[in-house]
């Protein structure tokens, strides 16, 4: 299982999946109706570095974040 | 060097132990950027949420970054609300000379804006709005759309 979490202003609980890389995530979270606002604008990271690959590999106990648009200062 | 604060900065006695630290360490530019709540649009305060271990490694890269240059970062930030007219912002940088770290300062703080992990939020009538319109998305957003 993978743990995902939803950081920031998506105010969503965490969901954990089965998954062995970010596109079968993808496919998951595509189905989600409240997410269909986010998933456009967010950036990924897995286990706390950002990813730019939906062939990133997952196994049991990673971590995927989701971060949205930012705007720290 | 990254320091986090619950509620507004304490922007005075910050700069103090900066400036301290860099008269020891001999260098001889200290510049700083401090970014502090103004009023509009009716706000009373700015909220922050910080996403800690992102910003820790996004912070250590630009350190080294500065290292390769003979430089310095120093950065401080607010989590949770932040009071108009009072700070939630400083960034410095010292290096032995002043062209470095004019040049730092700014490509420093333009990152930070895009690409730090930290969510902006006004309070208005006690209420915390996402502040989406003046949010940017990191670079690589749109993945998980992108099939």
């Amino acid at each position: 299982m993978v743990r995902v979490e939803f950081l920031g202003p998506i105010g969503k609980e965490p969901m954990e999946m089965e998954a062995r890389s970010l596109k079968d995530v993808a496919k998951r979270l595509q189905e989600d109706p409240t997410l269909k606002q986010w998933l456009g604008q967010c950036a990924v990271a897995v286990n706390d570095q950002i990813v730019k690959s939906l062939d990133t590999p997952l196994k049991s106990g990673d971590k995927v974040s989701l971060l949205p648009p930012v705007c720290g200062g | 060097m990254l320091e986090l604060y619950p509620g507004e900065l304490n922007v005075d006695k910050i700069f103090s132990r900066w400036r301290k630290w860099g008269e020891d360490k001999n260098f001889g530019a200290f510049i700083t950027f401090v970014g502090t709540v103004r009023e509009e649009d009716g706000i009373e305060a700015l909220s922050f949420d910080v996403y800690e271990p992102i910003l820790r490694r996004w912070f250590e890269q630009w350190q080294q970054r500065a290292k390769s240059r003979g430089a310095v970062l120093r950065m401080a930030h607010s989590k949770g609300n932040v009071p108009i007219h009072t700070s939630s912002y400083m960034a410095a940088v010292f290096s032995p000379k002043r062209r470095v770290a004019l040049d730092l300062i700014e490509e420093f703080v333009e990152d930070f804006k895009a690409n730090a992990p930290i969510w902006k939020y006004d309070i208005k009538n006690g209420e915390r709005i996402y502040a989406k319109d003046r949010s940017h998305p990191i670079e690589g957003s749109g993945l998980l759309d992108s099939i």
